[in-house]
């Protein structure tokens, strides 16, 4: 079996402030991790892995990624794939999704595509299921537990709204994992050694079926940021400073003021 | 393709160190000095803040021009029911409220998409919105909900209505299907909106947190349609019965929908009473030192008639289970009181709990952005103000 995992590399700290006065963003260290939820779906994969099979990390980012992509190589996979392109600068969930898709029609047959449920950065949990339909794949999304696998079919455990849902898909398929689905492994220090000469293949727009530049990036992106801004603040707010027994009085006023007293 | 383009002539105005002074306004670590000229390198995302708040002309965009779209061709705003079991989930309701309030600004008709089978359940539930059509998919294949077939039928919708936008609530279902449609209809879909306005053009202004959740970004769809967003639950007022009978329009169901996906059984999980319906919630913080000290949050919530929640940090220590985190990673709430005990106020935190009625908050920081939103602060020490509280609230009960 072949299986595909998809990995991003975040921010280590997801803290960006915000100067007041001048409207610049302050960054706290530039340091990045491999997106925790992509641990999830990594440990799936490594999991799911017996003899003969092969397990590609891809990911697309600035050539820093590298880094994640060899502690991917000594938790265990056999291939890292890297799309890394100045033209993919200011993706949003389309243009990202379709420009991972392309760079994963390059690589042949996946038996099952695994990607974390969502990134600490974007947030969104969209980048997963727009792909399965940029690669025409079925998908789960939030599965708990990969049930069984046979030539044909997956059958999957996923979160829903009021608890959960057994469902079997065709084979390929893509499936997003749920946080805590397993107990992700750390680096072996011993693969780490073993692999840190392995080459990561590097995948730029030109190498892509689709080499449009118009597809890709700020260009292929159908919303824009018009602007960023501190979150509201609230002006008429009233702020008690004094000792308990002050503070006491006006938490019963405005309980009072309110009805809830 | 797009980019920061750096203009030399005004770059030889700037001295060394007014260079190295401009990376800071790239939150990204996008801009470097090499051999004393800068350079925008591979981490650059476009975001635009050198351009904007950096040395004049200096940080320029180059924009590459995109076709204009005849955005009158696209009309209603639609609201997607989501819809099991003859039930509708509020946060449908909800999206209907703030969809009308858009429609009305820009006199466009407010549409809801139902999908599903024998809906007529589901129907009487609707009579009385002031809904302007429902358009309704019915057949057998669509008894059970699936993906594949529900993007079938969003892909038909949008062929036959053209509506300029859609909006879906972020449940785990929409959080699901709402990318997958976005993909097979090529446009934007922004997630997690905690506000939505409109432009006279019938632009959808987008505002969620951005960059891991210090900032708020607004987002446009502008060359595209429909604009898809999703909101989670308890972010808008839900739309009130007005006695209007909907016009309900059936719709052809497309004939070729494949099913693949076998739906093998579902598991309804004994629900815990959520934070997301509570009216009353007593919420907690960092400023706990002990797990134990929570007790005394446990009784300030009872004495008040309600339920314990908290912030990530808590959740992350053990304390307390995840279904009590309010926040962006965990559930948005509406109360009509909280109470934030030692709370410092992240955005991501403040998105969850921003729209509740009334809002205390007790930190020992008369500086924490918890203040920023909170109607009422009150500065001082928890462990001092809190059992005050307590003892004043046993006095009035008995």
């Amino acid at each position: 079996m072949n299986i595909l995992v998809c990995l991003k590399q975040v921010p280590g700290s997801t803290k960006v402030d915000i100067d007041e006065t001048t409207g610049v963003l302050k960054r706290d260290g530039v340091d990045s991790k491999m997106n925790p939820y992509d641990l999830y779906a990594l440990e799936y994969a490594l999991s799911l892995k017996q003899e003969g099979d092969t397990i590609t990390a891809f990911s697309m980012g600035p050539n820093q990624a590298i880094d994640m992509l060899k502690e991917a190589f000594g938790m265990g996979v056999d291939e890292a794939v890297l799309l890394s392109d100045r033209a993919l600068a200011g993706a949003d969930v389309l243009a990202t999704s379709y420009a991972i898709s392309q760079g994963i029609a390059l690589l042949g047959d996946f038996d099952l595509i695994l990607c974390g449920k969502q990134t600490t950065d974007g947030d969104t949990a969209q980048v997963g299921p727009e792909l399965a339909q940029w690669l025409s794949l079925p998908h789960g999304a939030n599965v708990i537990k990969i049930e069984e696998i046979t030539d044909s079919d997956v059958t999957i455990t996923l979160t829903t709204e009021l608890g959960s849902q057994t469902q079997k898909l065709p084979r390929p398929c893509l499936l997003t994992i749920e946080k805590d689905a397993n107990t992700p492994r750390l680096p072996s220090y011993k693969k780490l050694q073993a692999t840190k000469d392995k080459e990561i293949r590097i995948l730029g727009v030109k190498d892509l079926k689709d080499k449009d530049p118009k597809h890709y990036g700020l260009n292929g992106s159908p919303t824009q940021v018009e602007r960023i801004f501190p979150p509201s603040v609230n002006t008429d707010k009233i702020l008690h400073q004094g000792t308990p027994q002050e503070l006491t009085k006006a938490f019963v006023n405005a309980l009072k003021e309110a009805r809830f007293l | 393709m797009a980019k920061i383009l750096i203009d030399t002539k005004a770059e030889a105005k700037l001295s060394l160190k007014e260079k190295e002074d401009t990376l800071a306004l790239c939150p990204f670590a996008a801009i470097e000095v090499v051999n004393g000229n800068l350079v925008i390198n591979d981490k650059c995302r476009l975001c635009m803040s050198c351009v904007r708040k950096g040395p004049a002309g200096v940080y320029l965009f180059e924009e590459d021009k995109v076709e204009e779209l005849d955005k009158s061709q696209y009309q209603g705003i639609t609201v997607y029911l989501d819809n099991h079991d003859d039930k509708i989930h509020p946060v449908s309701i909800e999206l209907l409220g703030k969809a009308r309030e858009l429609a009305d600004k820009i006199s466009t008709p407010l549409y809801a998409l139902l999908i599903g089978h024998n809906l007529s359940e589901t129907l009487k539930q609707l009579d009385g919105y002031p809904i302007d059509k429902i358009f309704v998919y019915d057949d057998k294949k669509l008894a059970q909900a699936r993906i594949e077939t529900s993007t079938a039928i969003f892909s038909a919708f949008n062929q036959s209505v053209k509506p300029a936008v859609i909006l879906v609530g972020a449940t785990v279902w929409g959080r699901s299907l709402g990318p997958r449609v976005a993909a097979k209809l090529k446009t934007g879909l922004t997630a997690d909106c905690t506000k939505l306005d409109i432009k006279e053009n019938s632009d959808l202004v987008q505002i969620r947190p951005a960059f891991g959740g210090n900032i708020m970004a607004q987002i446009v769809t502008p060359n595209h349609r429909p604009q898809m967003a999703t909101v989670r639950y308890k972010i808008f007022s839900p739309l009130t019965k007005t006695g209007h009978h909907p016009e309900v329009v059936y719709q052809d169901v497309p004939s070729d929908l494949v099913i693949t996906t076998e739906i093998l059984k579902s598991h309804v999980k004994e629900k815990a009473p959520s934070i997301s319906d509570a009216e009353i919630l007593v919420a907690v913080g960092r400023g706990f030192k002990a797990e134990k000290d929570l007790e005394m949050a446990r009784e300030l919530a009872e004495l008040l008639g309600g339920q314990l929640a908290c912030t990530r940090p808590l959740i992350e220590a053990g304390w307390l289970d995840a279904s009590l985190q309010i926040g962006l990673s965990g559930r948005t709430v509406k109360p009509k009181l909280i109470v934030c005990l030692g709370i410092s106020g992240s955005v991501q935190f403040k998105a969850g709990m921003e729209n509740a009625e009334l809002i205390l908050a007790v930190n020992q920081d008369e500086h924490a952005t918890i203040f920023d939103v909170a109607h009422q602060g009150f500065v001082g020490d928890l462990y001092q103000i809190v059992p005050a509280w307590i003892k004043a609230l046993q006095e009035r009960s008995s």
